[in-house]
């Protein structure tokens, strides 16, 4: 039978001193917290951000011109997001000094045995069902042996022989902004989802002659996903990356914080001639980061040491998980993780989110994806329309995706310290449907508001009065006034130059500080200039 | 006193003949008298000391925790004890003590038991003489030149004995038993085949060689050692104790510094089956630190009741007669089976025809574990360091040189060997597929309604330290290990317990192998034959 632990108090998290060891040393050394900051700065494996990816991988594309074909397979490596570590009590938090979350277990002490953490199983099989993989009943773990400091033990356990789940499937959007290409749409298979530990990191200092290993990450989980190789580019795998963000984002399974190591990016490429079959696996590379002296030297072991001599984890029971309801012996599975019961809690994909959005409220596919890449922007749009059923989905998509975001860029503001709750940007929306405001206005009151303005939109409008002149005889009075005053202008519309028409809708909207409605002051405007031109 | 059992001893203490403190100087003066059989790796008097007062106090406040509350105890050195350095006997792990306690003595502790020391082993347990410690080899209390004497139970209470003289005493007048005889004349220039001779001794066999002495000797009422292929009930045997083998998955492995995972259990040293029971009772149970241990909760043996031997079917397996059996051992062997038959008992021959392969299974298996579980004493995290600092690598390579012995490293090469890619399905694989089979032998036994098997535990008494050695830590295994091993490959419990003298005077010991977690009816019949057979205790002269 299988024994879960569930998370808990650390009972068993010990303190290994701030200088926990010294692989090699030359002389006594201290590490001050400066040391420690620089420390965990390093990277242990590649932490790659989608446009990275990119960046690199147009290359190939490149080369994929001139005849060669390239073949990109990844290997995604995700922090699950728990407490405790996968095997240990000891806390999961980012940041911590150096070597503050080590159990006895990760330090590899000798006796300590390993001990499944439930939360990590139910987070690997709820993330493989939202990658329709298929989760195998019994899964095994395995020793992985090589030597290398940051790794205590002499053997990581992963799961190897029968992997938590296997033969999933990830359908993504390929777009670039800005790109030539087509939006298309494409799958990539997912080979298998295998539970395994994090190794901790080592620094060496070769002018101070030492090395350093923290164990804080050792014993993290991870999921590992290995897809097959079936993508053709950068531009590719940079969307799958991204859609697996906003997949493990949503079912909270992962943080996908790059800048912590939650998520890393391994891609295998094969170059090939088209038409031949696919070569060997050529290369193993870390794209989008230059790789840390101490990554370089792990990967040099790793590539003399492939032989990892696998063998069966004996300290840990096969895992077994329900897949169907009904045991049929009862209580005999009461501790097991039941399948079926963690299906029903799969929340709304982000593909399924972005289909709502499309067929229920109308929205383009680009916005929709633009809106679900940002979890803020779509609680916001969610707000905005349960605030009031009557509001624009497109005009309030584009309050959102525009106007909302261009005055945070400029402000230099995450979405996350935005000042606009969702009611003060739908009656912004509001505003702008009863033609109160035109766009000039909305983007006036943002920067109000943003500017420290606690006032709502509407009070804002009517302290500046700045309400939208729609009255067509007022209108009437403004072109009148904007031909009188610019008889230049008018006399070189008339002589052809067309051109000009514009500028004299901008004096328009001086004359009215933007107050005016710009559609009709284009209406009016051009019947007076053609009764000059045509008197 | 320091010949009682367990449940003798605990009767005096609620009695208040006696108290807890005064137990443990006694235990503490025999070890400290012992010194020259090399029992003790560490002897923990202050924490022994302050156990036992606090064991006083409990006495004089009459809430006792256990029926070894107050009662020495000792471990074998590869159960991690919280700051008490903790040596697997190797170089590698001379000045490790552990930040934690195993849990088999974290319960020992909270039962209340009095931790006496931590007693010599081979190293990381592989071995089967405790003559391969960085601490020196243990040796056998029983003609070991120590003056003893032999306490036999006659008829059924333990308050009538009669006295045996044993080793150097110059007479034997008192002596009734003709198989003792050669006790007492030890001493009388048998010629070079005198144990007392100078670098020689029989061995406590091993690996929990110093564990089986110090139950053996007096210097402790019980105490723990590990077993993977034999290790607890190979010197249980040699030295005339009980060795009980639990089923895998009964007690918690935490703390136990691992040789084999998939096959090793904490071992139980006792003078008596009662004792083993009682022990076994205090220890077993699931552990949240130990993912292998059943959850089933654990029932209490109970061998108050005497069980009824005619019920009882007990299977020989032919397989277990092999080549190098003595004759006294076959005698013994053919001799208890006879009294279980006389006194009712079906006794059928069966046959387990995997037995002999299950050494060759054995040392792929374990190697393999040996090479995973050894990585970790890399010199970094814990144990030994040494000097080396051209490189991490040269670290590594120095600091496992130095600090494991040849057996050790044997088996670390071999088993790096066979896990190798292209090795791996040749002999690991195939070892698994094997070991499958052994398991097998025993279901099938059991399914044709076997309750017991009976078998030899060693295949002679102790050997001469000198005659071990004359052979390599392989061969030595590979004989030492033959009956008791399949145990460990099924995971059934195993009970060795003695039966008779040698003509050497040295004990003679039979095993008992039963069904996983039926360790009631195992100890159950092992009771019956204990008091059947009648084997001396031995006590030493003061």
């Amino acid at each position: 039978m299988i024994l879960l632990y569930s998370e808990g108090k650390s009972v068993f998290t010990f303190a290994l001193p701030a200088l926990l060891i010294r692989a090699w040393t030359c002389r006594n050394f201290s590490v001050n917290n400066n040391d420690a900051k620089h420390f965990l700065s390093r990277k242990v494996k590649s932490y790659v951000s989608p446009t990275s990816t990119y960046t690199t991988e147009t290359k190939f594309k490149n080369k994929k011109q001139s005849y060669w074909k390239s073949v990109v397979g990844l290997e995604i490596h995700a922090q699950i997001t728990s407490t405790s570590k996968l095997f240990s009590q000891a806390g999961t938090e980012f940041g911590v000094p150096v070597n503050a979350n080590v159990s006895f277990f990760d330090a590899a002490i000798p006796g300590t045995l390993p001990m499944l953490n439930r939360r990590c199983v139910e987070a690997g099989v709820l993330t493989a069902l939202a990658l329709s993989c298929r989760v195998n009943p019994v899964s095994f773990f395995d020793r992985k042996h090589y030597f290398y400091s940051d790794l205590p033990a002499g053997y990581q356990i992963t799961q190897h022989r029968v992997p938590l789940a296997q033969e999933g499937v990830l359908e993504f959007h390929v777009f670039t902004p800005g790109s030539h290409h087509k939006p298309y749409s494409k799958k990539s298979c997912i080979k298998q989802l295998q539970l395994e530990q994090d190794s901790g990191k080592s620094l060496h200092d070769e002018e101070a002659c030492r090395s350093l290993v923290d164990l804080n990450r050792a014993g993290i989980p991870l999921m590992e996903l290995v897809f097959e190789p079936d993508l053709e580019d950068g531009e590719e795998a940079a969307a799958l990356v991204k859609e697996l963000m906003l997949i493990l984002q949503r079912l909270g399974t992962c943080s996908c914080k790059m800048e912590e190591g939650a998520l890393r990016v391994d891609a295998n490429v094969s170059v090939h001639h088209e038409g031949e079959p696919l070569g060997v696996r050529t290369e193993v590379k870390n794209i989008g980061s230059v790789r840390a002296v101490g990554h370089a030297i792990q990967y040099e072991i790793h590539r003399q040491v492939k032989d990892y001599r696998y063998m069966p984890e004996p300290n840990l029971p096969p895992l077994r998980v329900l897949l169907n309801d009904q045991p049929a012996v009862p209580n005999t599975y009461r501790d097991h993780i039941n399948v079926q019961c963690l299906r029903r809690k799969l929340p709304e994909l982000p593909s399924e989110t972005r289909a709502k959005l499309t067929n229920k409220y109308g929205i383009s596919p680009e916005s929709a994806a633009i809106l679900v890449n940002e979890n803020v922007l779509l609680q916001h749009f969610y707000d905005i329309m349960e605030e009031k059923k009557s509001r624009d989905p497109k005009l309030s998509t584009n309050i959102l995706i525009m106007e909302l975001l261009t005055i945070l860029n400029k402000k230099k503001l995450s979405l996350e310290a935005s000042p606009f709750p969702s009611h003060t940007l739908g009656e912004i929306v509001d505003l702008l449907q009863s033609e109160k405001i035109n766009l000039v206005t909305a983007r006036k009151i943002l920067q109000e508001i943003i500017s420290g303005n606690s006032m709502s939109p509407s009070e804002v409008v009517e302290k500046y009065e700045w309400t939208q002149i729609t009255n067509p005889s007022e209108i009437e009075k403004v072109c009148t006034a904007v031909i009188e005053q610019n008889p230049k202008l008018v006399e070189q519309f008339c002589s052809g130059k067309t051109k000009v028409f514009n500028s004299l809708v901008g004096k328009a909207a001086k004359i009215t500080e933007n107050r005016a409605n710009m559609a009709t002051v284009v209406q009016v405007l051009t019947a007076k200039l053609r009764k000059i031109q045509n008197p | 006193m320091l010949s009682l059992s367990v449940r003798q001893i605990s009767r005096k203490l609620q009695d208040g003949v006696i108290v807890p403190s005064d137990v443990c100087t006694a235990c503490l003066y025999q070890a400290e008298k012992l010194k020259k059989l090399n029992i003790f790796v560490r002897l923990t008097k202050e924490v022994a000391e302050h156990q036992a007062k606090e064991s006083d106090v409990r006495y004089t406040n009459g809430n006792v925790r256990s029926l070894l509350d107050g009662i020495p105890v000792a471990v074998k050195d590869n159960y991690c004890t919280r700051n008490i350095e903790t040596t697997c006997s190797s170089r590698m792990l001379e000045s490790f003590k552990p930040p934690y306690n195993a849990t088999v003595v974290q319960k020992l502790q909270d039962a209340g038991a009095v931790l006496l020391g931590k007693c010599n082993m081979d190293e990381f347990a592989m071995g089967s003489g405790t003559v391969d410690s960085i601490h020196g080899p243990t040796k056998n209390i029983w003609q070991s030149g120590e003056k003893y004497t032999l306490l036999r139970n006659v008829g059924e209470r333990a308050t009538s004995v009669e006295q045996v003289q044993g080793c150097n005493s110059t007479h034997g007048s008192k002596m009734v038993y003709q198989e003792l005889h050669h006790l007492s004349s030890h001493s009388n220039k048998e010629g070079s085949s005198s144990p007392s001779e100078e670098g020689d001794w029989f061995i406590a066999g091993g690996s929990s060689g110093g564990s089986a002495v110090a139950v053996a000797s007096g210097a402790v009422f019980a105490a723990l050692g590990s077993d993977t292929g034999g290790s607890t009930r190979n010197p249980a045997a040699y030295c005339g104790v009980v060795g009980l083998k639990p089923s895998y998955g009964l007690l918690s492995r935490h703390g136990l510094i691992p040789l084999v995972n998939s096959m090793d259990v904490p071992g139980i040293l006792t003078r008596t089956v009662d004792d083993a029971a009682t022990l076994l009772n205090i220890l077993a149970g699931h552990d949240l630190l130990d993912s292998t241990t059943v959850q089933d909760s654990f029932i209490p043996l109970d061998l108050s009741q005497d069980i009824d031997i005619s019920r009882i079917r007990i299977g020989i397996p032919k397989e277990y007669n092999c080549p190098g059996m003595s004759d006294e051992v076959m005698e013994t062997w053919s001799g208890v089976a006879d009294i279980l038959e006389r006194a009712g008992a079906e006794v059928v021959q069966v046959s387990m025809p995997h037995t002999p392969s299950s050494i060759a299974c054995y040392s792929v298996l374990n190697q393999c574990e040996v090479a995973s579980n050894m990585a970790r004493y890399d010199g970094i995290e814990f144990g030994l360091r040494t000097a080396e600092n051209r490189s991490t690598e040269e670290l590594y390579a120095s600091t496992r040189s130095q600090g494991f012995n040849e057996t050790v490293r044997g088996r670390i090469l071999a088993g790096n060997y066979f896990l190798l890619q292209r090795n791996y399905p040749h002999y690991f694989l195939q070892a698994l597929k094997v070991r499958r089979l052994i398991a097998q032998d025993f279901t099938h036994a059991w399914s044709s309604g076997i309750d017991v098997l009976l078998t030899p535990t060693t295949l002679t008494d102790a050997p001469r330290y000198s005659q071990f050695i004359s052979r390599d830590n392989r061969e030595q295994c590979a004989s030492q290990d033959y009956c008791t091993q399949p145990a460990n490959m099924a995971g059934c419990p195993a009970v060795t317990l003695p039966i008779k003298l040698s003509k050497q005077g040295l004990p003679l010991s039979l095993q008992l192998m039963g069904q996983s977690y039926r360790e009631d009816v195992l100890l159950a019949v092992a009771k019956w034959i204990e008091t059947a057979v009648d084997f001396p205790r031995l006590q030493l002269e003061t």
